[in-house]
């Protein structure tokens, strides 16, 4: 489909190339779903997930801003789901800069300030899925990652994006400990990185990003299980070789590089072929995953050839 | 006198004083006291208070409730060892109280979790750390249906052998809640190692110098 790997990340920072991808996938995503996708998924209609992705978002209703802000996996501060919220307070995000280096022909530290002047911010309402098996839709506001990195000009070389989150254990009292191997570090495929539904979030509902979901800068890869979308960034590295994201240097048999949602591989630790919404109350009845969390349409042409099941 | 003699004295006068006050004191007003917390529970979880995610605010309460319960099972014969501060009357309800907690956390793991039969039962084979949360709940089984005064008596000194299953149940619950979290997290680890380390005091020998 035109949504991907025809995508030239030369062809994303003029603003008229963006708008008019914009329309064009508006209209394809929007037909496919309304035959193909619907019809697809007629498994068992009552606990199947009640959407369609329309452009960029999903029509579901979103999380409210306090079950997003208080319900958060980062344990840079804790690792209680309420942790974030009370801990991330204590994290400067004002001045703020990026380091991009590696295969890119402009290297160099850049100031979160001056990115912000240079990028389209949009809202992207998101269905966002966690390993877990819990789910949420979160309006994110933020912009395209190929914007970015066509700021720092890809090389032809690179085929993957590194990320990684700030280290300061004195303001991210989690990182005092060796839970994990800090800094956290993510990373993307080329095309992945490049593709329009990845973004970085800078905020959500229309305000500043809370730290405690990752502020002042996220990745948000809506098709991935949530712990791919790497908090609080401070560097990005173009590399040819594939980067060991921290959970799969940690146990590489529970968690892959891809980690695309996928209902039908297995995990040794969490079911993946259902999931908990989160706002729906003490009796609220679990809901089917699906496949790239819904996104199938958008992106799993990135993906032909690959076997989902090894490549996890 | 020595020191010694003298830090035993003072022991044993404290633990008989906390015992006399004890002795009087009937078992039955735990079983009260233990419905207080999980009601209390579910009525926030059903209003609202318990987070946005109260199913696994009101499953992981509970089952660290019943952990804690069993914990304080076990501290209670080395306790008298130590102290000579008996608390054995009670042991039997908190035993009771332990396993419906934890009864309860696997209820609400089924019902308000999992929700769907194949997939707990494809969770209890495949997943480790829910095989041997199971496997935990039913090593107390016999131990709950056993915890009456009929069954002291007719099983006689079998009893005793059978209830030291309450060990290896525990200890199985301490593990379960290891590995259920990502990575190696302080506060389940803290719980192991209170565990081991009060199934260990039950293999020292009676006799210990007195702590300076």
């Amino acid at each position: 489909m035109k949504y991907k790997s025809d995508l030239k990340y030369s062809a994303v920072t003029s603003e008229a190339n963006y708008l008019n991808r914009r329309a064009l996938m508006g209209g394809l995503v929007g037909g496919a779903v309304g035959s193909g996708l619907l019809g697809a998924r007629s498994v068992s209609a009552q606990d199947m997930p009640d959407f369609e992705i329309q452009g960029f978002d999903t029509t579901e209703t979103p999380n409210t801003f306090e079950e997003i802000t208080t319900y958060n996996n980062f344990y840079e501060f804790g690792t209680g789901k309420e942790d974030p919220a009370k801990n991330a307070h204590t994290l400067t995000t004002d001045p703020w800069a990026v380091q991009i280096d590696g295969l890119v022909d402009n290297p160099g530290s850049y100031d979160l300030a001056d990115i912000l002047s240079k990028v389209d911010i949009d809202e992207r309402i998101y269905r966002f899925r966690c390993v877990e098996a819990w789910s949420m839709v979160i309006p994110w506001n933020g912009f395209e990652l190929n914007q970015l990195l066509a700021l720092a000009g890809v090389q032809s070389s690179a085929k993957y994006v590194r990320f990684e989150t700030l280290f300061r254990p004195e303001e991210m009292p989690g990182q005092k400990r060796a839970l994990l191997d800090w800094p956290y570090v993510e990373g993307l495929r080329l095309d992945e990185a490049m593709h329009p539904l990845t973004i970085m979030a800078t905020g959500l509902y229309g305000k500043e990003l809370p730290n405690q979901n990752g502020a002042p800068l996220r990745l948000v890869v809506p098709w991935k299980y949530g712990f791919k979308s790497i908090k609080s960034i401070v560097k990005i590295t173009l590399t040819d070789t594939q980067p060991l994201n921290t959970w799969k240097s940690i146990n590489a048999r529970e968690y892959g590089f891809y980690s695309n949602v996928n209902p039908e591989v297995s995990h040794p630790r969490w079911t993946q072929s259902s999931e908990r919404r989160i706002g729906g109350g003490l009796f609220a009845k679990r809901l089917q995953t699906i496949k790239f969390n819904g996104y199938e349409e958008q992106v799993a042409d990135l993906y032909k050839g690959l076997d989902l099941t090894k490549n996890y | 006198m020595t020191a010694q003699n003298t830090f035993s004295h003072l022991k044993q006068t404290i633990a008989q004083k906390v015992n006399s006050v004890l002795r009087p004191l009937p078992a039955w007003p735990i079983y009260i006291i233990a419905l207080l917390p999980p009601v209390w529970m579910f009525w926030s979880a059903v209003n609202g208070t318990l987070g946005v995610d109260p199913v696994k605010s009101l499953e992981h309460e509970m089952g660290e409730l019943g952990l804690q319960v069993l914990v304080a099972v076990l501290a209670i014969s080395p306790l008298r060892r130590f102290t000579g501060i008996s608390l054995i009357k009670f042991r039997r309800a908190l035993g009771i109280v332990g396993f419906v907690y934890i009864f309860l956390h696997l209820l609400i793991w089924l019902i308000l979790d999992v929700q769907i039969v194949s997939q707990i039962l494809t969770d209890i084979i495949k997943r480790p750390y829910i095989t041997i949360g199971m496997a935990a709940f039913v090593l107390m089984i016999p131990l709950f249906v056993t915890s009456n005064n009929l069954s002291v008596r007719k099983l006689g000194p079998k009893w005793r052998s059978l209830h030291k299953l309450t060990y290896p149940a525990v200890i199985l619950g301490a593990v379960h809640y290891v590995w259920l979290v990502k990575g190696w997290q302080t506060e389940p680890l803290v719980y192991l190692a209170i565990v081991l380390g009060l199934l260990a005091l039950r293999f020292k020998p009676k006799k210990r110098s007195a702590p300076q």
